[in-house]
């Protein structure tokens, strides 16, 4: 989830250097600026911890691919600022009575960087793409349940589904692939994983392995061209140097730490030269019982523990307060959160008290509660290199302890982690998180059907009224309808707490100046990334 | 000579099938797979999705099948195709990766060598002086800093607060439309910090070494001679001791070639070099077995060779022990 360039000799540091003192004088007379038209011109730089692995998107399925991806492809579908879903290559689209047919009429002025027409033949073959057996994608599931698909016309595109599946419109957001270019080639091998040819705003550029990728706007693009010319991603593995990067001014965007939003970047110079946003990121971390342990088999010690923790002391403590206390696997400010669910506000003596109830007792004296001659005591397991997790286990450690529950934490490297732990079920409690979107189907996570070794519902939750619940989600449209049984799929996990939901926290980007147009929305502010700007007077690259 | 060669040529086979045998296998020891980053922990991955790689991959093979057909390829010099997303041939990906790291390391050994030989020998012929114990002093604290915390604050020294040197990459955005003069100028601004962090390390091994040499030559019976006969001091030191004191250098250049291709991973990390050591370990990270089998190889062979190299080298240029071989051979 996680997410450029450089200077020169001395005498061209220089020659930067004055040009960077040049936005000064520009922020004198507030406002004007802020009234002009948008203008072409100029290069957005950001860094990338990793390089590209594949920009053909069914290959690839790492951060890097797909932020580049999505400005080099287009989906017939896409979410805007508030996480809508809106028309991209398809103009419109139809949803049938019986929810069981889609149909996308398709825009008539796409064509491909190649200059190609597209058409609803590509549509077609990229589904094609996405289910054939001897493509090796992450993403074939939501195209497996589509039965068949129509092409009446170049630019009609009709998929047909044996039962409703709601998730279906997102699957059709999907970047769809160039036909003419990868039909009847060898798609494992195409040159088009290292040189794309897409109908997005941005056209590929340059690829230098392990150093940069370069993206050009494209001044053909059916929405009107970008505004800022080229798009470069400098890899930059290690977040240190990014940061001493930004602080140069070679960067132009980057996700900060909690550490460096609130207390390394709150300098004048810094402020001079970069906005700084935050809002809630998608994804929450969680702390998960395997529900296949006896000790966690009583819902009342769950719940025990969940009044032990103290969320907003994990909030403070790890992510210095830039974050909000999750109640449930979706984010506050999205359509589908339900917020009267059963909280679990600070309470160690209703913690103790639930306990007492469930028959945990210190009888022995030792500080911790005992039942039939067993101790309350357990291991939280999580992966290696994730220090907000490791942070976390330690807070709650300490405070379990207090009300006398004795508990041990393992960090792990991540492959060993998901091999001899979490996959076969081999754990006690773990932290971990989910990042998600917002589409609000949970099915693979909670549904009683995924719990088999390797499935993601690893915790062992079943739970009838849960399975039903979930399968309705998938099979309607309206979002109203959906919304109530999400709703109450929210309330039974909050009441039954198979996970104790800690926290979402806040992404924090810093964005130079130089650019506007940044509007931040529920969707954070790269949705509206072909509409940033940079007036004339403030270009910093001028070629 | 050519017998002996052809000999040490021979065994390097057997001892090369048994580091590739040993390597392949630990590899596959480690937990975790290399299908595991795309199917692992994601919502949309099925359950065949990960057969289909493994199948794809060979991994549904018997571990000694999956060795035979990858020796086979060897055989060939082909190196195969990268478990990673983009499939590339590894050879292709450790190609595009050598210059630079060779570059590095070239000019990280030259820099080591130019300061650590003369450190050295001053030291040695004004041992326990002053300049002796500040310049080990010095040398140690090199040695014993952690590279990545100097990387740091160098980089915040130089690149932040002064501005004077680029702080990460191999070249500039706007490198294209440079003068020739400024390309180069670009090129070495960028090599500075990364050559100077990588080299801190080495001055100390090397200049000890030195001096140690050097101090071990000046007590030998011809400096002694040389003396006696009355040649000036510099000439004793500069001309009949330094000579014979860098003989030891061979070996440890010799046994530095397979350096040349392996990299840091915490430097290239930090200075954004795509180098073999950043390749080497995001290999080992997804488990990329193909590309770190390439590596292994490559850097096993450079070894091998690297010693037989340094061997034939202290032959050629020590009289003692091209003498002494021809003396056992004919005994």
């Amino acid at each position: 989830m996680s997410h450029a360039f450089s200077r020169l000799g001395l005498a061209a540091a220089l020659l930067l250097f004055l040009f960077a003192c040049e936005p000064r004088s520009e922020e004198s007379l507030p406002g004007m600026s802020e009234a002009m038209a948008p203008e072409y011109g100029d290069t957005f730089i950001e860094a990338s911890i990793g390089d590209a692995s594949n920009l053909l998107p069914v290959l690839s399925s790492d951060s890097a691919s797909s932020a580049i991806n999505s400005l080099v492809y287009n989906g017939l579908l896409r979410y805007n600022g508030q996480l809508e879903l809106e028309g991209e290559l398809a103009e419109r689209w139809e949803v049938s009575e019986d929810n069981r047919t889609l149909t996308f009429y398709l825009r008539r002025d796409v064509r491909w960087h190649d200059g190609t027409p597209f058409t609803a033949d590509d549509v077609k073959y990229t589904y094609e793409l996405y289910i054939d057996p001897e493509i090796p994608t992450a993403y074939a599931e939501s195209f497996s349940q589509v039965t068949r698909v129509e092409t009446p016309d170049p630019y009609t595109f009709i998929a047909h589904y044996d039962t409703p599946y709601a998730p279906a419109l997102l699957s059709w957001a999907t970047a769809i692939h160039p036909r003419h270019l990868l039909a009847g080639t060898d798609v494992l091998r195409s040159p088009l994983s290292r040189s794309p040819v897409g109908t997005g705003p941005y056209r590929f550029g340059e690829w230098v392995s392990g150093e940069k990728i370069v993206l050009e706007a494209n001044t053909d693009y059916f929405a009107g061209p970008p505004y800022i010319r080229r798009v470069v991603y400098r890899i930059i593995p290690d977040v240190s140097t990014q940061f001493l990067e930004l602080q140069t001014g070679s960067l132009d965007f980057m996700g900060l730490t909690p550490l460096q939003f609130d207390r390394q970047t709150d300098t004048l110079a810094f402020r001079r030269n970069y906005n700084k946003y935050q809002y809630l990121s998608f994804g929450y971390t969680y702390l998960g019982y395997n529900l296949r342990r006896p000790l966690f088999a009583d819902k009342r010690v769950r719940q025990a523990l969940a009044y032990a923790i103290d969320e907003q002391e994990l909030i403070d403590g790890v992510l210095l307060g830039y974050g909000d206390v999750a109640t449930g696997p979706y984010k506050p400010d999205t359509w589908v959160y339900n917020p009267d669910v059963r909280r679990y506000h600070y309470n160690p003596e209703k913690a103790r008290q639930l306990l007492a109830e469930a028959g945990w007792q210190d009888t022995s004296g030792d500080g911790i509660l005992n039942k039939d001659g067993q101790r309350l005591a357990f291991t939280i397991v999580t992966n290696q290199g994730n220090d907000l997790r490791i942070k976390t286990g330690e807070i709650i450690q300490r405070r379990f302890r207090e009300i006398g529950v004795d508990v041990r934490l393992r960090v792990i490297e991540w492959a060993t982690f998901l091999k001899d732990f979490i996959n076969p079920g081999n754990f006690d409690a773990t932290i971990l998180g989910w990042s998600g979107g917002p589409e609000p189907d949970q099915y693979n996570i909670w549904h009683s059907s995924k719990t088999a070794p390797g499935q993601l519902n690893f915790i062992g939750f079943e739970h009838s009224e849960v399975d039903e619940l979930l399968e309705r989600g998938r099979r309607v449209f309206d979002q109203h309808q959906r919304k109530q049984y999400y709703d109450r799929f929210q309330e039974i996990l909050a009441e039954e707490q198979p996970y104790t939901f800690l926290y979402v926290s806040e992404a924090l980007p810093a964005v130079s100046r130089r650019f506007r147009g940044v509007e931040p929305a529920p969707a954070g502010i790269r949705y509206n990334f072909q509409h940033w700007y940079v007036p004339t007077a403030e270009q910093k690259y001028t070629r | 000579m050519l017998p002996y060669l052809a000999r040490r040529l021979l065994l390097l086979i057997p001892l090369l099938l048994g580091i590739t045998l040993i390597s392949f296998v630990v590899i596959h020891l480690a937990p975790g797979e290399p299908t595991d980053l795309q199917t692992q922990m994601n919502p949309q991955a099925s359950a065949e999705l990960q057969e289909r790689l493994r199948r794809q991959y060979g991994l549904d093979q018997p571990l000694h099948i999956q060795y035979g057909q990858w020796l086979g390829r060897l055989a060939v010099l082909d190196f195969g195709e990268s478990f990673a997303g983009d499939r590339r041939p590894v050879l292709d990906k450790i190609l595009e990766r050598l210059p630079v790291t060779i570059l590095i390391n070239l000019l990280s050994i030259v820099f080591i060598l130019a300061v650590s030989v003369p450190l050295g020998i001053v030291s040695a012929v004004r041992r326990n002086s002053l300049f002796d114990r500040t310049t080990t002093v010095l040398v140690f604290t090199g040695f014993a800093m952690p590279s990545f915390w100097l990387a740091l604050l160098l980089m915040d020294w130089f690149g932040v607060r002064l501005g004077l040197l680029p702080i990460s990459g191999l070249k500039s955005l706007g490198y294209e439309y440079f003068s020739f003069s400024g390309q180069i100028l670009d090129r070495i601004s960028h090599l500075i910090l990364p050559v100077f962090v990588s080299a801190i390390g080495g001055l100390a091994g090397f200049s000890r070494y030195m001096r140690s040499n050097m101090l071990e030559v000046v007590r030998q019976d011809y400096i002694l001679t040389a003396r006696a006969k009355g040649l000036s001091e510099h000439t004793v030191i500069y001309k009949h001791a330094l000579r014979n004191a860098l003989l030891p250098v061979i070996t440890i250049l010799g046994l530095s070639v397979p350096g040349l291709i392996g990299g840091s991973v915490i430097f290239e990390t930090i200075f954004a070099i795509p180098g073999m050591g950043k390749l080497f370990f995001d290999g080992v990270m997804m488990r990329d077995y193909p590309l770190i089998m390439g590596i292994l190889v490559m850097g096993a062979v450079l070894t091998l060779l690297g010693n037989l190299l340094a061997d034939i080298c202290y032959a050629l240029a020590d009289p003692r022990i091209r003498h002494g071989r021809q003396v056992a051979g004919k005994g």
